[in-house]
């Protein structure tokens, strides 16, 4: 419940009014408002600047530091204000969170100071609102990265105890550990240069014999040539079989890009040399040649930039995707547009639509190779408006690819889409948890039989009031944990139970007893059934002492366990932000964590001490409470009934 | 072909309007709003009356008139709530349930000059007479709150929708889980109670009458006495 409505508490209550004349059962008890003293104002003294708020704007989250009775450990008597020895510009952010129940987060501050000043008022981090949220968790991103950087750094230093195997594919892939990795690095980067330019080379026209026309070098200096790629392909082979040697998972590395790459790369070699006398298939060989130009992607390995490039047309296939559609449906309508634009003119290059393929595509990509040019008034006006179009079709995805490359190049290659998906997805359990979170409390007040204990339940002991009667330090623990807000709309939504004489209930007990009972209903026996395999132990000795522990138990179920032990397992220390169902954002449910922790041996579920519970189908509403009470424990209700008349 | 040549006048003719309309130089069958401009927002503010005048009109006292609308000014700051941020206001008291339908039929009851939004002085009158207010007083309220239409008698139909609301307000997961027909048999046992002459409505007299002489109604409406 956000803090803000807590205001309108009070017109909310006061409507439920209108269910008093429709109600099937007696209302239960309103919790007091012991401590009705009107609020005052009190000092905040952050390394001397004051900070004023009215108290009742700090109790609204009373699991934090500024709203617990944990401020008073800074209570400076002399000046009757509370001094905290911390930066008064984050404290700032941190006091507008109270105010206005959004924790913001100011972009100049730096990251791990206001994570410090959030831990040390024991506020979590996931509050932050929507609006900052982003922004925050990139900067903690980026400073983690900085700091694992840093660590891997450190750890590049020798390790002992490598194996040999181990020590190789280290030196393959980082050639900067060892000289010899450095040695090899360069040798291979010059022989794939060589690989290249030889094929280049080969085909380049050499002097021509007298007799001949111009012959390709290649042609001319067979054996030379010959010789110089032999030697290319065996040291290739020769390091693709110690890549293989070394890779720590051989299965993976043969599939990876790079080494498909290398094979394609030295294959071509191979299959000339089994196959070099058969003349038929000399033309398939004398293309399979072509592969051999691959080895230029070999330098990928070489250089960074070009894996970015690769990365960044494989992260940009979308919009590539959407280009190379809406190209094609240009093409094919001015295509068509064309041929029949200038299908009466004679002598003309438009023989057909595909022939006018070609057309489209050089005009679009403004190329205009004039092979082949309208003639007819009609083909000119549509083939400048094809033009025009294809100048815009083209410009428009280009700048995002451009973006895409220069935002992958900046923050050298990671994975963002991946990233943009997990940022959504946590937000969404984030607001489903904030959402939850609130009804939980009440059910979880429920069964910790928290809305008899308003009964008792002073105000915030400001000054660490000692209450009186029934003082044990546990019980003062549970008082100073649960807000008056809380208690008051805990109590609301018990009214609201018993107008409709139905009980809320958790989401999961819901799908279970829904599955298990089919479509029984038979609600008089429900609830004692319940509580009969339910009971797994009470939760604090000194509840069940005060209620006899009532034989029509609510849905006390063994399911809850996983759920409370989640609850368990956060420490007082809110730091601790666990992932997703650990209810961290509702302030609500806060207020439960700080009670599992309080009732420290708190097993299992306890029973609800609600003394009226649902006698379901005979109508009493004319009747007074008295047919109910021999089946409840008689203690609270009896308790409940002196109350409200002394009110 | 003559035809192609046809369009592609026609094309060149239409491309040439789109053109001048660009510039502004023509505009064929343009509808004059977009001239206006299309900013016009005005933000409704409200200021309530003076302290004195609200303190005369409701019980309550001037410390609780001033934290009183503290918080309200805090949630509406302009000063006014429509019926959005009302339901959106009810509803965070009813994380489990729907509380659409109950919280409209509870702003047409505060409403009562059908404004269509609440001014902070209906607020706290409304709070007082509900708070601090006689029980009577209070059963009229509620009596209207009931009477959909506002014509003095409870119907059959109204009291349903009354009713079938106020089981959204507990969401779907209820132990017993709400069955179809629960909301008219409870609709029938109010019936019942209240109906004295039994011909289907239930007027203010028998609905006060009915709820003075049933003692568990008249202690639940002082419950909430203490609240502020």
């Amino acid at each position: 419940m956000a803090a803000g409505v807590a205001a309108w508490l009070p017109f909310a209550r006061a409507a439920a009014i209108g269910w008093m004349p429709v109600a099937n059962l007696p209302m239960p008890v309103a919790p007091t408002d012991k401590n009705k003293c009107q609020d005052e104002l009190i000092v905040l003294n952050v390394s001397g600047r004051r900070f004023q708020t009215w108290r009742n704007t700090l109790d609204r989250y009373p699991d934090t530091l500024l709203g617990s009775s944990e401020k008073e450990f800074f209570f400076n008597e002399e000046t009757r204000e509370y001094f905290f020895d911390r930066d008064p510009d984050v404290f700032r952010s941190i006091l507008n969170f109270y105010r206005t129940g959004k924790l913001h987060y100011p972009r100049y501050e730096c990251i791990t100071a206001y994570d410090e000043e959030l831990a040390f008022f024991g506020i979590i981090p996931e509050i932050i609102s929507d609006c900052c949220y982003e922004e925050y968790k990139d900067r903690k991103r980026e400073n983690a990265e900085r700091l694992m950087d840093d660590l891997e750094d450190s750890k590049d230093s020798k390790l002992p105890n490598m194996t040999f195997r181990e020590t190789m594919w280290r030196a393959f892939e980082n050639p900067h550990t060892s000289t010899m990795a450095l040695v090899f690095y360069y040798v291979t980067g010059f022989f794939i240069a060589i690989s290249v330019i030889t094929n280049v080379v080969e085909t380049v026209p050499c002097g021509s014999t007298p007799n001949q026309r111009d012959i390709p070098c290649g042609e001319r200096y067979t054996v030379a040539f010959f010789c110089m790629d032999t030697a290319c392909v065996m040291i290739f082979t020769v390091e693709y079989l110690m890549r293989l040697f070394a890779a720590p998972s051989r299965y993976r590395f043969m599939r990876s890009v790079m080494s498909i790459i290398d094979v394609v790369a030295i294959l071509p070699y191979y299959i000339g040399l089994v196959m070099t006398n058969n003349e038929d298939v000399s033309g398939a060989f004398v293309t399979l040649r072509v592969f051999r130009v691959f080895r230029i992607f070999k330098f990928s390995r070489h250089s960074q930039g070009l894996r970015i490039l690769g990365y960044t047309l494989k992260s940009c296939a979308s919009e590539l995707g959407f280009l190379l559609f809406s190209l094609t449906m240009a093409i094919i309508i001015f295509a068509t547009v064309m041929f029949y634009a200038e299908k009466g003119s004679a002598s003309s290059k438009f023989t057909s639509i595909p022939a006018s393929f070609w057309y489209t595509i050089v005009t679009m990509t403004t190329l205009g190779y004039g092979d082949m040019v309208p003639k007819t008034i009609a083909g000119k006006i549509f083939g400048s408006i094809c033009s025009l179009s294809g100048v815009l079709v083209i410009a428009l995805p280009v700048p995002v690819i451009v973006s895409n490359f220069s935002r992958i190049y900046h923050q050298n290659q990671r994975a963002d889409k991946r990233k943009a998906q997990k940022v959504q997805k946590a937000r969404l359990a984030r607001m489903r948890i904030s959402k939850t979170g609130s009804s939980n409390a009440f059910l979880h007040s429920k069964r910790n039989g928290m809305l008899n204990q308003a009964l008792e339940l002073t105000q915030l002991p400001y000054r660490m009031k000692i209450s009186d009667q029934s003082s044990t330090g546990e019980k003062r623990h549970l008082n100073k944990t649960t807000s008056i807000i809380e208690s008051q709309h805990h109590h609301l939504l018990h009214c609201l139970e018993k107008t409709t004489n139905h009980e809320f209930v958790d989401e999961q007990l819901f799908e279970q007893s829904y599955l298990e009972s089919g479509l029984q209903t038979f609600p008089s026996r429900s609830p004692s059934l319940s509580s009969r395999e339910g009971i797994t132990g009470t939760c604090c000795s000194r509840r069940a002492k005060k209620s006899s522990p009532p034989p029509n138990a609510t849905h006390t179920h063994t399911l809850t366990h996983p759920h409370k032990h989640n609850l368990q397992e956060l420490s007082a220390i809110h730091i601790q932000c666990g992932e997703q169902q650990t209810l961290n954002t509702s302030r609500s449910s806060l207020n439960m964590m700080q009670d599992e922790s309080a009732s420290l041996n708190c097993k299992s579920s306890s029973q609800v001490t609600t003394a009226i519970i649902s006698i379901p189908t005979p109508p009493t509403n004319n009747s007074p409470c008295s047919p109910e009470t021999p089946t409840n424990p008689p203690s609270n209700s009896s308790a409940g009934v002196v109350k409200v008349s002394a009110l | 072909m003559q035809v192609m040549e046809l369009l592609a006048v026609a094309v060149v003719i239409l491309l040439f309007f789109m053109i001048l309309k660009q510039f502004g130089l023509w505009e064929p069958l343009s509808l004059d709003d977009s001239s206006d401009g299309g900013l016009e927002l005005y933000v409704v503010r409200h200021q309530p009356e003076g302290l004195e005048e609200l303190q005369s009109q409701t019980q309550f006292s001037r410390k609780e008139l001033q934290s009183l609308y503290r918080g309200f000014k805090n949630e509406c700051p302009s000063g006014l709530v429509d019926e959005e941020t009302f339901k959106s206001i009810y509803s965070q008291f009813f994380p489990q349930g729907d509380a659409s339908t109950y919280a409209h039929f509870l702003f047409k009851a505060f409403d009562t000059n059908r404004s269509g939004s609440i001014r902070f002085e209906d607020f706290v009158i409304w709070l007082s007479v509900l708070l601090r207010g006689s029980v009577t007083e209070k059963l009229r309220w509620a009596f209207n709150l009931y009477d959909i239409n506002k014509d003095g008698l409870i119907t059959r139909e109204e009291m349903m929708a009354i009713m079938k609301s106020i089981y959204d307000l507990m969401g779907r997961y209820t132990s017993p889980s709400l069955r179809e027909d629960v909301s008219r048999e409870h609709v029938d046992r109010f019936f019942q109670k209240m109906d004295r002459n039994g011909d289907g409505v239930v007027t203010m007299e028998e609905f006060i009458e009915a709820c003075q002489k049933d003692e568990e109604i008249m202690s639940s409406m002082q419950l909430f006495d203490n609240v502020i």
